[in-house]
């Protein structure tokens, strides 16, 4: 499968990562050495086996289903991000995480 | 030209779980903002899931009442996007391998005008556990939008249909029996304006008797059965009168505005829905045994289904009213008692779903609040039957009863309800009435009806409504024979 300049740049920015025009040359060459691998193993024959979903062979343990969490919100919200124009503070008001404002 | 619409739908109903589905925060509605968020709520580096026990046995609980397959064995998956409530940029959920497969609903549709009511089967696509996003605050703090955390990893399971439904009335009916049934077995709470039931509804329309479907849009978030219906009807014929007016459907997610009764766009899907799935490697497959199966399935109440069919041969009800009864286990457990406590089934069934429902509504209460109980109202039907008070009079003892004035006989008694069933009194009345009467005797021996349903009334009226109404028509025949 050939890759493009834009599915690189696509690629990256559903991942919300910044590229240059040589960067994404770079990775370009690096993605299509991986497809090639990934082509390789696709020629291998793999009828009657099971899909694998996770390297450990083990099934999922669980959790029974009581509180064990305390409210720990004044530790985790001093770790906030600053929040910048000058202040040095978490960015933090009313209990709520700020961010940068979203709109619809 | 003729359209159909289609339209198929994907409900969120949160779970009725303590804690989170990955974590043991709790997940109590209304809390501060982020103090139900621990460092796995947020995010925190190297931090893992673990899975709820209680989460898993409601999507198997889901999967038994709908018959339906349920995976041996299911994977989660990692759902990637950017948005502020998603500290993790991604959502865990499940997308090849979901823990419910293949199942079904039969719905009740209503009569509309001229329309007869029917039954018809919705197909279930597939149900799967995943997490609850966090909320953003707009408004709180100036240029700065806010995030609560509590909200985010609360276990939800998320039901798909099939494109089955053909009308805003048939969506709607499904809504409402899902809604029903989920609180039926107990795994959601069915809080609708807490965000407990939430629909996504895919409305697409196509010329009827074409194969092909149309392109859909997705009405997002609905949170009442009265503004699905609106949002609906609205979006079906948008769409009719954007293909008339020779315009093209993009596939878009839309808004319902409650206030213009209008779906607005919000944004196109084309690169939205590039969400990247792949297995999450924090998480390992979750196997679910027979014998798991079979446990949860000794802990679940009668199904609706079955109790229908039960109130239908061992109550000899109709279809509507067994129906109508096992909407809710509350309420089918009130016409138990009511009918066990010796009243008769179908007056129970009547008075049930007439008298009381109607008052219930007019207080928006639920039936467990009636200030009228099962025994209270098996007394008061007991006493129609057995010729105590006639069915007026038993309109006044059931107010009397609402508003906690005593018990049935004692109401009976001082309100002086007692009707009179001495055929001797009875007798003396109707003798008055003659006399008083002789042109309507005259009319009725003349071949005139109707000159007989004015004595009984007279004769009602002279025993201040207190003879029984079926002696009067009894004696006054013997009399004028």
């Amino acid at each position: 499968m050939a890759l493009s300049i834009e599915d690189i740049k696509k690629v990256a920015h559903l991942a919300r990562i910044e590229v240059t025009d040589s960067d994404a040359a770079a990775t370009l060459s690096k993605l299509t050495g991986i497809l090639g691998l990934i082509e390789q193993m696709q020629a291998v024959d793999t009828s009657g086996i099971e899909p694998m979903s996770h390297s450990q062979d083990l099934n999922q343990r669980l959790r029974e289903d009581v509180v064990t969490k305390i409210n720990l919100r004044d530790e985790f919200q001093k770790n906030a991000p600053i929040l910048g124009n000058g202040s040095t503070l978490p960015a933090v008001g009313d209990g709520l995480y700020l961010v940068p404002k979203v709109i619809e | 030209m003729e359209w159909e619409v289609v339209i198929g739908l994907e409900t969120h109903t949160q779970l009725k779980t303590n804690t989170k589905i990955f974590s043991g925060a709790s997940i109590k509605y209304g809390a501060e903002p982020n103090t139900q968020a621990c460092e796995v709520s947020i995010a925190l580096p190297g931090v893992l899931p673990v899975l709820n026990k209680e989460a898993v046995h409601c999507a198997i609980k889901f999967g038994l009442a709908i018959n339906a397959h349920i995976a041996p064995r299911s994977v989660f998956a990692r759902k990637n996007y950017f948005y502020p409530d998603l500290p993790k940029g991604y959502q865990i959920s499940q997308f090849e391998l979901p823990v419910v497969g293949k199942g079904a609903v039969t719905i009740q549709v209503p009569a509309v005008g001229k329309n007869a009511a029917y039954e018809k089967v919705v197909n279930i696509t597939r149900a799967h556990l995943e997490e609850d996003a966090g909320k953003s605050v707009h408004g709180a703090v100036d240029d700065m939008s806010g995030i609560d955390l509590n909200r985010a990893g609360t276990p939800l399971l998320e039901i798909v249909t099939e494109p089955d439904m053909r009308s805003a009335a048939e969506a709607v009916a499904y809504a409402k029996k899902l809604h029903e049934l989920v609180q039926w077995i107990g795994i959601c709470d069915g809080n609708m304006q807490e965000g407990s039931f939430r629909c996504d509804v895919n409305v697409s329309v196509r010329q009827k008797g074409t194969e092909k479907l149309g392109t859909r849009r997705e009405i997002k978030n609905l949170n009442s059965f009265k503004f699905m219906q609106q949002a609906i009807e609205y979006e079906t014929r948008w769409q009719i009168e954007t293909l008339e007016d020779g315009g093209t459907i993009q596939q878009a997610t839309v808004l319902f505005n409650p206030d213009t009764g209008e779906t607005r766009s919000m944004r196109s899907k084309e690169e939205a829905n590039d969400y990247r799935y792949f297995p999450d490697p924090d998480l390992l497959p979750l196997v679910i045994s027979e014998a798991d199966k079979a446990a949860v399935k000794a802990t679940m109440p009668e199904l609706p289904e079955a109790m229908k069919a039960r109130f239908e041969a061992h109550y000899a009800l109709s279809a509507y009213d067994a129906s109508a009864l096992t909407t809710s286990r509350e309420l089918a457990g009130y016409f138990v008692a009511t009918a066990d406590a010796g009243a008769d089934a179908k007056q129970s069934a009547n008075w049930i779903m007439g008298a009381l429902a109607a008052k219930l509504n007019a207080a928006d209460i639920g039936i467990s609040e009636s200030p009228i109980n099962a025994q209270q109202l098996a007394q008061l039907l007991k006493r129609i039957s057995d010729n105590t008070i006639s069915n007026n009079a038993a309109k006044q003892v059931f107010e009397a009863l609402w508003n906690a004035e005593g018990d049935v006989d004692g109401i009976i008694a001082t309100k002086g309800l007692k009707q009179e069933s001495d055929s001797g009194a009875i007798e003396a009345i109707i003798d008055e009435v003659l006399a008083a009467n002789p042109a309507m005797v005259e009319e009725f021996k003349a071949g005139k009806e109707k000159a007989f349903n004015a004595l009984v009334g007279q004769a009602m009226k002279a025993s201040k409504g207190k003879a029984n109404p079926a002696q009067v028509n009894e004696l006054l025949k013997k009399k004028l024979s």
